[in-house]
């Protein structure tokens, strides 16, 4: 995979929101990670991320890329906005 | 085009209803479904919280959906967010068509969808407690017999 910085020098990174219950849990709104090689897919991102937030190994916690509902073999770039909720309660 | 609203502020369904059929002569039916905060013993409040962006997203895909599938005339979609009180308007949903059938279903529809597909998330406020309001299994449910029905309405 091609990991591309926004310019030279800088690290790739894709901006991970959290909402609700997951936010609570993990203690943050969001964070920058930086896209490391081997953390392609949204599936390996959430399995990397939930080594230090247990909630993301939840199977019902759902995810999404770039405002759209994205399963594990969702290819993640740098700069997408990725995000990780519990199951949706609106209407 | 379908008008999609996330806001803070109480809605007015009449002045929706006005809206959604202005220079509309062909709507023959507007199918509606308002929900509400339940008044649950104890309740104080309920915020809800959403997805800035996805929401307003997600919530024109499931009209844009429904339009296509019940070649409906018009939507509206109108969902509150902050903090609400027992009793308040939570949601509106208003379907335009020319028929009855296609309005109605169309309701249905859309509150189904915008329940497991839309980026809300509910917190209900008690006297000395709070707790996140579980997703249930009967939306999911609900939205799947939408997907087995296919092109039919019934």
């Amino acid at each position: 995979m091609t990991i591309r910085a926004a310019t030279s020098g800088e690290l790739a990174t894709v901006h991970v929101l959290y909402f609700a219950a997951a936010r609570e849990k993990i203690g943050l709104a969001e964070e920058a990670i930086e896209l490391l090689p081997a953390l392609g897919t949204l599936g390996a991102l959430r399995a990397y991320l939930a080594l230090r937030h247990p909630i993301l190994a939840e199977p019902a916690i759902r995810g999404a890329v770039n405002q759209e509902f994205a399963g594990p073999d969702k290819r993640i770039a740098a700069g997408d906005e990725i995000a990780f909720f519990p199951p949706t309660t609106g209407g | 085009m379908p008008t999609i609203r996330v806001q803070t502020e109480d809605f007015d369904l009449g002045a929706a209803l006005t809206a959604i059929t202005a220079g509309q002569p062909q709507v023959g039916g507007v199918g509606s479904f308002v929900g509400l905060v339940r008044q649950e013993p104890g309740l104080v409040s309920l915020t809800i919280e959403h997805y800035p962006g996805m929401t307003e997203k997600s919530l024109g895909r499931i009209a844009e959906t429904a339009i296509s599938r019940f070649e409906l005339i018009d939507v509206t979609l109108i969902h509150r967010v902050g903090t609400l009180l027992p009793g308040d308007p939570i949601v509106l949903v208003l379907a335009a068509a020319s028929h009855r059938k296609a309005a109605l279903a169309a309701t249905e529809f859309l509150i189904d969808w915008l329940k497991t597909d839309a980026p809300f998330w509910k917190k209900e406020q008690f006297a000395a407690s709070e707790r996140w309001v579980e997703a249930r299994h009967s939306d999911e449910a609900a939205k799947r017999r939408w997907e087995q029905k296919g092109r039919l309405l019934f």
